[in-house]
């Protein structure tokens, strides 16, 4: 009996090398850690439970027979993240350059499988050289088993992507489908062809870095949701993340303890919309002000600024917050914010995540640029995903809130349940300049007049109540009580319930 | 005994009053204007309230939500925000004396406060005038004028020789007769050109002939003159006060050594340098000065003293001061009340022997200057401004003088003032140590300010010890600020007060719902704990072991030591105030992955708290060095691009304007540091960009 539970203690040991201690420093020589060190990051200490721990190939092509690794090149089970399970699979790069086979897609497909069951979110962590040619298609078969199940479980459990190495070709599409991508600086690329073959076709020399490194999918191309310095920090913010997450589409988000005043004051947040309605400000200031103990995370901050997406608590309680960004383009909604911010809010509803919108948008973008690259169809995301949103949705108007961009902006006409407005804003069918020089056609040739006419229109719209007489708005609010008018708008709409026509489902202009 | 403490409750706007006023002539004024804006016009506004006298404030329309409008029983707009086009403009000041029947106006400090013009106006509509004679100011307010005065009234100048110097052996002569050293200065000169220092006859004669030929080459004017050279010069000035009726008495002195290029920003009384022989003959020659020139009101005059206690006189400032309160502080005495009692025409109920030296007071001016981008004034929005409270701290007492507002803006309009912290202790190592612990626990966020470095001057040991010069900062801080390193015992407290905090952390987030039941996470006892600080040596890892119980937790290190930390912080507070090894320890506390960024003492720590596998992994983690932005054009400040002047490929020369980013409706223009040419240009017109956005790159 002892020499069989030796035994398993070496096989054990033996998986736990990985492809041994060479490959172990070369990894580390590259600033990466190994797949199990990754998941000793992730998970509470001691929670995590392997499986599959003795699988490996079985490909008999090229002398592959000669090399049958223990795990194939994937880390895969679950553990728990602050006490709530979550399932992990972590390639392992040096096993095979955590190459994918039929075999290591199975392992990560069980995991899955098992997720959904039981829901709980799943974590991959990629860092992978690609198909594992020897096996041809048997691992594009591979690959395609996982990618049916990223879609079947898209909404029903939170998936997480760290991109922690390579992960390009048909490898990206994986990730793409899962709801989140963090990416590590530096040590980590995604893109559809490499550099050389980017050269031989298209004559384009570029870098792995700037074809799919961090910086291009944080800020040109929106691929992945955030950047970190290393794997420590990126691991350390994704378990920040999950905290915010409810762990299937069956359950509620969690509930943290929190240490902070439903009702706090915040007599700075009086004079936080400057005089001059031309001057922006700085709306994560107002999130911040709002949120428990100002903790705010934010998703795809590098992209589309001129919206702020992302997640802050209320009363211990997950909230996602879209906001117009004054402080670039002056808020103004174009393809790129649209097109983000209608992601978020389709994840927020998709897992009940109550939605707070913060408004100032003076409109959407003009010009051939935002028309020729299709900003209606683009434009439209964010309208239909918050008109089929059910989850609670309380918005308020900050400051502008023009045109079709009010309507679009979580308005009372798209279901919104609760919409406050300061007494500052603006609710009207554009700004008064414009809107005199239609109206008064006539006078655009006597600039006292048309001074006088925008006076008169400004008097007239330039106001909430306008909106709040047509019951538009709800009611107009202190800025101050800001945190403590929306936290009891949303623990009103606790027990809310909505629903939608029967539908296999839905169109959404994508 | 300390100084009532009612006084010091500026907030609460009750002063403690002087013995009871025997009235003369008219009653006391029902209202007065404040000419003025800022700290020095709530300052005012509270002796005056105090008083029972109503007060008008005037503003520009970027003061229209300022503190001192709000705090005003009245207010009238003067205009645009230029101080010349508002403030400064004497026939809109005077148009709101009339439009709100003021009978006096306190001109605070700056802008009108020392114009003759304005107290001429004022005279001529029967107003009030709270400060001295516009004879005095006139006389007081030419610098030759003023010394020649002072010279006839005995008052000790700088001994100089002003007319034309012939030849090398004049120059000896007359630097004889002054004594050296001696400072041979161009009479055109400036910037250090032109001047040399002389200690005997040989270093005069060949310092004259130098600056002689430099200033011909330089300014095309070779008029040389000779003056005393103060060595080891200390700014100490006396505070003086003078009523109508021709008593005048000086309330001490007050020491303003730490000045950067002239800018005064600690300022002390009384100075721990004189002794009460040279305290009695500066105090009575400026008594003397002001007496020559029918002074009235309070006033200050100015001294430079050397390192054998020679003093000389430099000006007289025929105002209010900025530093007042230090001398308010340790007299008890309401500078501002006692100002207006003398503009209404009521003798001085204080004599010289009321007026003594109780405890010590410290003043630290906090500037929206980034010290670690040269001082570079910011402005901006207060997203947040939580001053400590005013009142008793310790056995000491703080005072906050203050303008501004958690949600208000620091304009660029005018003097980039936050507030004047001032505390009071029976002595001077007392004093500081409650400025340090009052800096600790003062949140200003939002905008860059000098904070970190007046707290890193409270703890330079050239400052505890009191043996400053005017060349402090020069001297001590010559490549600018660059943070501060706290001893390795400090560094342990918060190290200790990190992992106990960090602990409170992660038992809240093992306490998220939706956990497995019976499989929930433990949170461990051991930890690592780094505190990186920007100086090279200091992120080496402290593993702890953390053992608590109700009231707190002990800390313990690998060298034996244990740390006993206690506090009630939670999540979320800005402010930690700790108990750590049996000593108060204050941290401004902002989230950071795995830990915290902790600020106390001026320093800036980025603590990481990890558990031994995390630290373990960490270790492998490659440091990353910040880009070398040296070959990079730095956006210095949140703006939008309106012009690019230079294109990939130019050459520029050194000062060539590159590109104008707009911020708060100013436009700033970038202009080359150096010769080179331009590889890359990442920014367009019309481009919103953040601090250190790189907006082109040079080979």
């Amino acid at each position: 009996m002892k020499d069989i539970l030796a035994e398993l203690q070496d096989r054990r040991e033996n998986a736990r090398l990985g492809g041994g201690q060479k490959r172990i420093d070369a990894q580390h020589g590259r600033g990466k850690l190994t797949a199990r060190e990754r998941i000793d990051l992730l998970l509470d200490e001691g929670s995590f439970e392997e499986y599959d721990t003795f699988v490996a190939h079985r490909c008999t092509d090229f002398g592959m027979e000669k090399n049958r690794p223990y795990g194939d090149g994937v880390v895969t089970g679950w553990g728990t993240i602050n006490g709530r399970m979550v399932y992990v699979f972590s390639q392992d790069f040096t096993v095979l350059g955590g190459s994918v086979s039929a075999t290591h897609a199975a392992k990560i497909c069980k995991i899955m499988d098992m997720a959904m069951q039981n829901g709980a979110p799943v974590i991959g962590i990629n860092d992978s050289g690609g198909a594992r040619i020897q096996e041809g298609v048997d691992s594009l078969a591979g690959y395609g088993e996982v990618f049916q199940r990223n879609i079947m479980a898209s909404g029903v459990v939170p998936q997480i992507s760290l991109i922690m190495g390579p992960c390009a070709g048909g490898a990206v599409y994986s990730p793409a489908m899962t709801d989140f991508i963090f990416m590590v600086k530096d040590s980590s690329y995604m893109f559809v062809t490499g550099p050389d073959v980017v050269k031989t076709v298209t004559n384009e020399q570029v870098t792995a870095e700037e074809l799919g490194g961090a910086s291009t999918h944080t800020k040109k191309s929106s691929v992945a949701d955030g950047a970190f310095e290393n794997d420590v920090e990126a691991i350390a913010e994704v378990r920040r993340l999950v905290d915010f997450l409810p762990s299937s589409n069956r359950e509620k988000p969690p509930v943290r303890p929190f240490f902070d005043d439903v009702d706090r004051i915040e007599t700075s947040l009086d004079t936080l919309v400057p005089e001059n309605p031309n001057t922006p400000y700085d709306m994560k200031e107002l999130i911040n002000k709002i949120a428990d103990e100002g903790d705010f995370y934010e998703i795809q901050e590098d992209f589309a600024k001129n919206i702020i997406t992302g997640f802050i608590r209320l009363e211990g309680q997950t909230v996602g917050v879209v906001a117009n960004q004054p402080l670039v383009l002056a808020g103004v909604l174009d393809i790129d914010s649209a097109r983000k911010a209608a992601r978020f809010v389709r994840f927020c509803d998709a897992f009940e995540i109550p939605i707070l919108s913060l408004v100032d948008v003076p409109g959407f973008l003009p010009g051939t640029g935002q028309e020729y690259r299709g900003v209606i169809k683009h434009g439209a995301k964010l309208l239909f995903a918050y008109g089929e949103a059910t989850v609670p949705k309380v918005t308020l108007i900050t400051r502008k809130s023009y045109g079709g961009a009010y309507v679009v902006m979580a308005s009372k006409h798209l279901r919104a349940d609760v919409n406050y407005a300061w007494p500052t804003s603006e609710i009207a069918v554009m700004g008064a300049k414009g809107a005199t020089e239609i109206i008064h056609r006539a006078d655009l040739g006597d600039p006292e007049k048309i001074a006088a006419h925008t006076a008169e229109y400004e008097d007239r719209f330039a106001n909430p109540f306008v909106a709040a007489e047509r019951g538009f708005i709800d009611e107009v609010i202190q800025p101050r009580s800001t945190r403590k008018r929306v936290a009891r708008a949303f623990a009103m709409l606790r027990g809310k319930k909505q629903s939608m026509p029967w539908k296999k489902h839905d169109n959404i202009p994508l | 005994m300390a100084p009532s403490r009612s006084f010091f409750m500026c907030s609460s706007g009750t002063v403690r009053r002087l013995p009871k006023f025997h009235k003369k002539g008219t009653a006391m004024f029902d209202k007065i204007l404040i000419a003025n804006r800022g700290e020095i016009a709530c300052r005012v506004i509270k002796t005056a309230r105090k008083m029972g006298i109503k007060t008008v404030a005037i503003y520009s329309d970027a003061d229209k939500n300022a503190l001192h409008v709000e705090m005003a029983d009245e207010a009238v707009h003067i205009g645009p925000p230029p101080a010349n086009q508002s403030y400064i403009v004497i026939d809109k000041v005077m148009d709101a004396i009339k439009k709100s029947g003021a009978q006096a106006v306190h001109p605070g400090y700056g802008f009108l406060s020392e114009n003759a013009k304005f107290a001429e106006a004022l005279e001529a509509a029967g107003v009030a005038f709270i400060g001295p004679p516009k004879g005095a100011i006139e006389a007081m307010g030419d610098k030759i004028t003023s010394k020649k005065i002072a010279q006839e009234a005995d008052v000790s100048t700088v001994p100089g020789y002003m007319g034309l110097i012939e030849d090398a052996d004049e120059a000896v002569k007359i630097s004889n007769e002054i004594g050296y050293p001696v400072m041979i200065k161009a009479s055109a000169g400036g910037g250090g050109k032109g001047m040399r220092i002389a200690w005997n006859d040989e270093e005069c004669r060949e310092g004259f002939q130098s600056s002689k030929n430099e200033a011909a080459n330089s300014f095309g004017d070779d008029r040389i003159f000779i003056e005393k050279f103060v060595t080891q010069p200390r700014h100490i000035e006396i505070q003086v006060l003078c009523d109508a009726h021709g008593n005048g008495i000086y309330l001490n002195e007050r020491e303003c050594s730490i000045q950067r290029r002239n800018q005064k920003v600690v300022e002390e009384a009384p100075s721990p340098f004189l002794d009460e022989a040279t305290r009695k003959a500066m105090g009575e020659q400026s008594v003397a000065l002001a007496k020559a020139v029918g002074y009235t009101s309070a006033g200050t005059v100015e001294f430079i003293v050397d390192g054998d206690k020679n003093f000389y006189f430099l000006e007289m400032n025929t105002r209010l001061q900025v530093e007042h309160p230090v001398t308010e502080l340790i007299t008890g005495v309401d500078l501002v009340e006692q100002m207006i009692r003398v503009a209404n025409g009521e003798p001085l109920n204080i004599t010289q022997d009321d007026v003594q030296i109780n405890g010590w007071a410290i003043e630290n001016r906090l500037y929206a200057e980034d010290p670690y981008r040269n001082f570079l004034p910011s402005i901006g929005r207060l997203t947040r401004y939580r001053p400590p409270a005013e009142g008793e701290l310790g056995d000491g007492i703080v005072r906050n003088d203050t303008g501004v507002y958690e949600g208000g803006e620091i304009s660029m309009y005018y003097d980039p003032m936050i507030a004047k912290l001032c505390t009071w202790a029976p002595t001077r190592e007392g004093a500081i140590e409650v400025m340090r612990n009052a800096l600790d626990s003062f949140e200003v966020e939002g905008i860059g300010h000098n904070l970190p470095f007046v707290a890193a001057v409270m703890d330079h040991p050239k400052f505890i010890s009191g043996d400053m010069t005017t060349a402090f900062i020069a001297e001590e801080y010559p490549d600018g600020f660059e943070g501060v390193s706290l001893a390795q015992d400090e560094l342990r407290r918060v190290a200790a007060a990190a992992a106990a905090m960090n602990r409170v952390a992660e038992i809240r987030r093992a306490r998220i719902s939706g956990r497995l039941d019976n499989h929930e996470r433990r949170v461990g006892e051991d930890w690592v704990v780094t505190l990186k600080g920007g100086v090279p040596g200091e992120d080496v890892p402290w593993p702890v072991k953390i053992e608590a119980d109700q009231e707190g937790s002990n800390v313990k290190f690998e060298d034996g030591k244990t740390l006993r930390v206690e506090g009630n912080w939670t999540p979320g507070d800005s402010l930690a105030h700790m108990m750590v090894d049996g000593a108060p320890l204050v941290l401004k506390v902002d989230k950071a992955t795995q830990g915290f960024r902790l600020r106390t003492r001026g320093a800036d720590l980025r603590a990481h708290i990890r558990t031994p596998r995390q630290a373990e992994l960490a270790a492998l983690m490659p440091e990353k060095l910040p880009p070398d932005t040296s070959k990079m054009l730095l956006c210095p400040m949140p703006g939008l691009i309106v012009k690019v002047d230079v294109a990939e490929g130019d050459e520029v020369q050194e000062g060539q304007a590159l590109c104008t980013v707009e911020a708060m409706k100013m436009e700033n223009i970038l202009r080359a540091e150096r010769k080179g040419v331009v590889s890359k240009i990442n920014a367009a017109a019309g481009d919103s960009l953040a601090v250190d956005d790189v907006i082109m790159e040079f080979e």
